[in-house]
């Protein structure tokens, strides 16, 4: 394959990225938007041209005749060599999720530069302060994630892992003169920081054990000794355990150093993908504006984590205590995210947490994947929920978006009843909500329906458990949807200033991510993203692939909790009752601890004040104020006392001078006279 | 007799010893500079004698000398130069009386 294509996919955000912030200031608003939003509309090309290559082009170097999807490296040029072994190469690879991911992130990311361009404006069309570098993040945001998802060894995941991280902290902090929005940027970038130290260590804990920074390497069993670069099968895990027979990994606190390794890493995965306990940064990270929540914190960087462990998941499958700790976390996390989501105001927050709830399934999804069930059907499902996942929640997003522009409040108290005011918003805010839900036929369905299907081949507890939180998800998000366009009739003091739907940059992505919502549920993901790349199903692939392959006990079991879930939302929520208040007050305790999310910040707030910085940081800033500071302190004073003292030497008189020299000169020759002799 | 380098070395000693106690004593700045020319020129005597009866197929030292009296015309200017503007400053060239150049 022409390497100029995938070049260009990640050159061009990078160079919009240095011509919009250095240049940004120099042009007009509407010029750097247009500039940008056009690159990232030439990249959204490029990326569809390279991602439907790989699938469709069925070239022998992207598929065998027997089907089987290979991993192959476009390019890899030698980065940073320090050793002979250590080598730190920056490439591109294209397998089934990196093809996938180049379609979802420059989707999203164009739907979001379009929408910027009536988003970040008032109503009398003044373009916000920052405009400019606004766009200019959104590209290094874009340039970032992209070359996250085509790394071709864990080294080059790490640095842009750091990159997207950074932009998202830039971008966090828009508005920077805010000190809640400032707060929360640090937040964001100290607890993914965090949580990174652990990726850290366990890339070096693989790396050192494996002897290799390549993901090819790394996922496939070695094949004479050496792997082939360029061109690797996706692999059986009973390769890969053939890779350790001969050198078994040694052991640490009863557990082998490859599980420690695996769990480190998939610490950074929590970190960035917001899984209990790291999740704190994300509801916070909502101070940004609307369509970089809708791009970064929901639809995009967030899934970083699930990518994470799926780039690396024949790796998991080898030592699956870590994917059982993946589980274990993700189901603890979905269930809790969903709990408070039912009880925020502030209807970003609710998203938020929706979106935590979500890409916890997907972690859920990966944990429960085994090569023995349905071909790994965990696997395929959760990159489908991904897939699914990051066109609705982008289109809710950019739908709160919409309402927080046309009423200038995030709090849905402040909406109610907006249904007649915004018809566009209300329709697509309910695709997406519809999606969400899991209503057939709309995307979120389809994944995850095989999401459960997969938690129920794995053991009937984990499926009875996600299916609970996936009807509290219908709920919540019905429960957001009513209370906006419902509830009761929306106040207008001014006819002038009802509000009304927004211009047609920020509904024309509504409509699209709507259309994609109602579809991307066919998309036949078990011929296209399988974990070892073999198609799932035999036959060949159609438009009702997903349908005729269903688990009808499972969907309708999933589709009917649904429904009742809406269907109780809509009794509490649909018209101004007391319903809502009787049950608050039934159990005011479970409320309170929803509405305070379980008290988890309080908590940090306390670790993080009363025990690190009282305890640990106290102690050690004495020490530094009074015996390092004194120390060097002491040696001033001394030298300044010294030299005050001596400092009559300096008479100014030149004779004098010629005595002391004099008597200098006499002194050493005489010392040297008596060595002498 | 035998001239030996003690009959030279003797007068250069003397010649020195009158260069340090004229430079120590004297406070007028000219005096000064004489008495250090006149330490000069007992170094470069030094010179020449250790030249003449240490090392007498070489020309070294004798060239150690030209360059060394050469150097000491430009320092004498030089220091002519400094006297004069301090007189034009104070009137004096009295070295106890400048004692600026101190802490």
């Amino acid at each position: 394959m022409d390497i100029t294509l995938p070049l260009l996919i990640l050159v061009i955000p990078l160079f919009m990225f240095l011509l919009l912030g250095l240049c940004g200031m120099k042009m007009s608003h509407r010029l750097a938007g247009t500039l940008g939003t056009l690159g990232m509309g030439t990249v959204l090309v490029l990326s569809y041209i390279t991602a439907l290559t790989y699938f469709y082009s069925g070239a022998p170097e992207f598929i065998t005749q027997a089907g089987e999807r290979l991993q192959y490296t476009v390019f890899n040029v030698t980065w940073l060599q320090f050793t002979d072994s250590l080598v730190i190469r920056l490439g591109f690879l294209l397998d089934p999720i990196s093809a996938m991911m180049l379609i979802v992130i420059p989707t999203i990311s164009f739907m979001v530069h379009l929408y910027s361009l009536g988003y970040m404006r008032d109503h009398h069309g003044v373009y916000e302060h920052g405009f400019q570098r606004f766009y200019a993040f959104l590209s290094l945001f874009s340039f970032s994630m992209l070359g996250l998802v085509v790394a071709t060894n864990i080294f080059q995941m790490y640095i842009f892992w750091e990159l997207v991280g950074a932009s998202s902290y830039l971008l966090i902090g828009f508005y920077y003169k805010k000190p809640s929005a400032v707060s929360a940027s640090k937040k964001a970038f100290i607890v993914t920081r965090f949580a990174d130290l652990g990726f850290l260590i366990g890339i070096l804990i693989l790396s050192f054990y494996t002897g290799t920074f390549n993901f090819a390497d790394l996922t496939s069993a070695p094949v004479d000794g050496i792997a082939n670069v360029s061109q690797v099968s996706l692999t059986t895990a009973e390769g890969i355990k053939a890779m350790f027979t001969n050198s078994p990994a040694p052991m640490f606190m009863g557990a082998s150093v490859m599980t420690w390794a695996l769990v480190l890493i998939f610490m950074g995965g929590m970190g960035k993908s917001a899984m209990m306990p790291l999740h704190i940064w994300l509801p916070d990270a909502m101070e940004g504006p609307t369509p970089v929540s809708a791009l970064i914190h929901a639809a995009t960087m967030v899934v970083a984590g699930v990518y994470l462990v799926a780039r690396l998941f024949p790796l998991y499958l080898m030592e699956t205590a870590a994917l059982d700790i993946i589980v274990v976390v993700g189901a603890l996390t979905a269930f809790y995210a969903a709990m408070v989501a039912c009880t925020q105001i502030d209807i970003k927050r609710v998203l938020a947490f929706s979106t935590i709830s979500q890409i916890a399934f997907m972690m859920v999804s990966l944990g429960v994947a085994r090569p023995e069930f349905h071909h790994g059907l965990g696997y395929m499902a959760g990159m489908f929920h991904l897939f699914t996942h990051a066109m609705f929640k982008a289109l809710l997003f950019l739908c709160a978006g919409a309402l927080i522009h046309a009423i200038g409040s995030n709090d849905y108290t402040a909406m109610h009843g907006l249904r007649k005011y915004m018809p566009i918003t209300h329709i697509t805010f309910l695709i997406g909500c519809l999606a969400i839900a899991g209503i057939i036929p709309f995307a979120g369905f389809f994944s995850k329906d095989e999401i459960l299907t997969a938690c129920f081949g794995h053991s009937i507890v984990w499926y009875i458990w996600m299916s609970l939180v996936a009807g509290l998800t219908a709920f919540y998000m019905f429960r957001l949807y009513y209370l906006i366009f419902w509830w009761k009739e929306h106040k207008v003091h001014d006819p002038h200033h009802a509000p009304h739907d927004q211009p047609w940059t920020m509904t024309l992505p509504l409509v699209i991510l709507a259309a994609i919502s109602c579809v991307a549920g066919f998309v036949p993901f078990g011929f296209l993203v399988t974990w070892n790349g073999k198609p799932m199903f035999e036959g060949h692939a159609s438009f009702f692939t997903n349908l005729e392959h269903l688990d009808w006990s499972v969907a309708g079991i999933s589709l009917a909790v649904a429904i009742i879930a809406i269907l109780i939302a809509t009794a509490m929520y649909k018209k101004e009752n007391p319903l809502p208040e009787k049950m608050r007050n039934a159990l005011p305790r479970l409320w309170d601890w929803c509405y305070h999310r379980f008290y988890w910040d309080e908590l940090y707030q306390f670790i993080t004040h009363k025990i690190i910085f009282g305890c640990i940081c106290k102690p050690i800033a004495w020490f530094d104020r009074h015996i390092i500071d004194g120390a060097m302190d002491g040696l001033a004073y001394v030298t300044n006392k010294a030299s005050v003292a001596i400092k009559g030497f300096q008479s100014g008189k030149i004779q004098m001078y010629v005595w002391f020299y004099l008597a200098g000169a006499l002194l050493l020759g005489a010392i040297t006279v008596i060595c002498l002799i | 007799m035998d001239i030996t380098v003690i009959y030279y070395l003797v007068p250069s000693l003397i010649m020195f010893c009158c260069g340090v106690y004229g430079f120590v004593t004297r406070k007028n700045m000219i005096a000064m500079l004489i008495s250090l020319e006149l330490m000069l020129n007992s170094v470069d005597i030094n010179f020449v004698v250790f030249n003449r009866y240490l090392f007498p197929g070489q020309l070294e030292g004798m060239f150690f000398t030209l360059f060394a009296i050469a150097i000491a015309a430009a320092e004498t200017a030089l220091a002519i130069a400094i006297i004069i503007n301090i007189f034009r400053a104070s009137k004096n060239i009295d070295v106890t009386d400048v004692t600026k150049m101190k802490f």
